[in-house]
């Protein structure tokens, strides 16, 4: 099968593999219809990731027909169309039988600090993931499932992460009615996380970035009012100036490790590799929420120390929350706010690439080319 | 400065108030419909599935593996892991130094993952010229697309700092291996010489 591989930093290559084969007794082998390219493979991408090894398939975000199952499996049946979680869990250890599904302890030998991930390198596993033909998914009783009749096959791909991602943003910045939101990060994440940041009641909903198209599209899709921070001097000071020397009452930090705004923490942080990622956003979060206030980090970081300042954090009394999304957990409520049109995932694809031409699209989306926002791979075979 | 002028955060209770539900509701689609917590679908933290889809205790192991790298902080291979490029050479070996030695709470196992890293890359690309597919810097980097963005018509780059930065990043690591073997020929030629 044709299938993605990694040849080392911001280089990759489209190679013939074998196609995957049931490996456990609950494995499906899945036939990829439609993927797509995360923020997070970013990170993968440029290098930040330990563990990253040569000739791997990435790809966390993809739907697709159930091609084998394995002996073991009772709710799938070859043939379905099904869309997938990016969380590889097993349903039944200590943690998913909490909820916390994207934490499972039985998914990844190769670390416990997070859980198992499809094509997110070994540190999450070491699963090959969906920018290829066909796919390994592993417990297809627990996570996948069948695309509702009505949805298109676009939201779909996005509730595999990124919608799913930014919605679960928004509920972990407690937001209650009347609230300030301001959303860092005008992506795929972001652009969700504020929509859903309405949908709980929000007041206001400030955006910032520094890429127009997106601040764009924050504006016209999320309703939001947005800041281009490359125009403003100071973000923290202007955020307290906008709340009348509060600050936000909830920031949402959908950035992660390649944060930009601060040369020193981009260069040491993303191009240096010297922190786990820059924390410029996290940092501008910390600071510029108000005291007692929620920061939300769905931006995701690297295993090495941050430069973070904690001690503002401390001293001003706040609540962090963050994690990988539960992705699973958040459908059923989802699947009814797509439907109503509340929430709007496809509306934020801007490109759709044949598998082979994977190279162009990893470059047009890390370097911002031709107003990409969210780009899909559609495989040869589907 | 008269009370009027005073901001909210010094006074008890001056918010300006946010717009009513109707303005907000008229103005947003869906605004409010997850106001409850109780329809948000990660609040409270931990919920306890009904059915998760699991029709096991603990699942049925994975055969394979023996030998298989693992995280010291675990107490065995998870029963599902996953087996795509299985470690091998130098930098399989520093890759399992980093694991067998180092539980993820010690630096020195992300340092080492990272130094596995990079040999594997440099091996890969240095083995790759060998074979009849070898690594290419411009397939590779899709750089391509700089002048055809995918075949779309070309709307340009709103990111104009790493313009400066990536090229340098990206073509540094090459330039300078080249410019070492042509410093390292040249001694080599000396030392033939002389
Ligand atoms: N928690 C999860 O489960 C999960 C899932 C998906 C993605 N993520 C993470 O969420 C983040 C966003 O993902 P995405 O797909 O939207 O990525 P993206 O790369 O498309 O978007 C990131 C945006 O942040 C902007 N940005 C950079 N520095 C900034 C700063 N200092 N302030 C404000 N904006 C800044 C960039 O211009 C870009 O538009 C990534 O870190 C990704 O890894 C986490
Ligand atoms: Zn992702
Ligand atoms: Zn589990």
């Amino acid at each position: 099968m044709r299938a993605m591989t990694y040849r080392g930093p911001y280089k990759l290559r489209v190679e013939e593999k074998d196609r995957p084969r049931i490996e456990h007794p609950n494995d499906a082998i899945v036939r990829v219809q439609l993927a797509a390219i995360c923020g997070s493979d970013l990170h993968l991408y440029h290098g930040l990731m330990p563990d990253t090894r040569i000739g791997h398939t990435f790809g966390h975000e993809f739907i697709g027909v159930v091609d084998e199952i394995g002996p073991s499996v009772q709710h799938l049946q070859v043939g379905d169309r099904v869309m997938v979680p990016f969380n590889v869990f097993c349903g039944s250890c200590w943690y998913c039988a909490r909820g916390l599904y994207s934490n499972c302890h039985n998914v990844n030998p190769n670390a416990t600090a997070v859980g198992g991930i499809y094509g997110y390198s070994h540190t999450t596993g070491g699963y090959d993931g969906g920018q290829a033909e066909y796919v390994r998914v592993p417990f297809a009783d627990v996570g996948p499932v069948r695309i509702p009749e009505w949805m298109h096959d676009e939201d779909a791909v996005l509730l595999t992460d990124a919608a799913a991602t930014g919605y679960f943003g928004a509920q972990l910045g407690e937001i209650v009615e009347g609230d300030t939101v301001v959303v860092l990060g005008a992506g795929p994440v972001g652009l969700i996380a504020a929509q859903s940041s309405w949908l709980m009641g929000a007041g206001r909903v400030i955006v910032i970035d520094h890429l127009q198209e997106r601040l764009d599209k924050a504006r016209t899709t999320a309703h939001a009012e947005v800041w281009d921070y490359d125009e403003i001097d100071d973000v923290v000071l202007e955020m307290k100036r906008q709340t009348d020397f509060l600050g936000a009452d909830v920031v949402i930090d959908a950035v992660g490790a390649e944060a930009d705004g601060n040369l020193l923490m981009h260069v040491t942080g993303t191009k240096l590799k010297l922190q786990g990622g820059s924390p410029v956003a996290l940092n501008w979060a910390i600071d510029g929420v108000r005291k007692g206030g929620t920061i939300s980090v769905v931006g995701a970081y690297g295993p090495v120390p941050n430069m973070v300042k904690f001690g503002d954090a401390m001293n001003k009394g706040l609540t962090l929350r963050m994690n990988q999304t539960p992705v699973k957990r958040q459908w059923p409520r989802m699947f009814e706010h797509v439907r109503n049109g509340h929430l709007t995932p496809r509306e934020v694809v801007t490109h759709r690439f044949p598998l082979e031409d994977i190279a162009e699209a990893y470059h047009v989306f890390s370097a911002k080319l031709d107003g990409c926002i969210k780009p899909l791979i559609v495989p040869s075979a589907s | 400065m008269t009370e009027q002028d005073i901001p909210s955060a010094y006074l008890r209770d001056k918010r300006t108030p946010p717009p009513s539900r109707e303005e907000l509701r008229a103005r947003i689609p869906g605004w409010g419909a997850d106001l409850d917590p109780a329809d948000r679908p990660s609040s409270p933290k931990l919920q306890y599935p009904a059915d998760s889809g699991a029709h096991w205790d603990f699942p049925d192991r994975q055969p394979g593996s023996a030998g298989r790298e693992h995280s010291i902080e675990h107490a065995f291979v998870t029963p599902v892991f996953g087996t795509a490029q299985p470690l091998h050479g130098l930098s399989g070996a520093i890759r399992r130094l980093a694991y067998a030695r180092f539980s993820e709470g010690r630096l020195a196992h992300w340092v080492l993952l990272v130094l596995g890293d990079r040999v594997d890359a440099w091996g890969s690309h240095l083995r790759s010229f060998g074979t009849l597919h070898p690594d290419d810097p411009i397939t590779e980097t899709g750089v391509r697309a700089e002048l055809t963005a995918g075949g779309t018509a070309r709307r340009g780059r709103s990111d104009r700092r790493h313009q400066v930065l990536d090229p340098v990043l990206v073509a540094g690591p090459w330039v300078a291996a080249g410019a070492g073997m042509v410093l390292g020929a040249r001694r080599v030629a000396r030392a033939l010489r002389g």
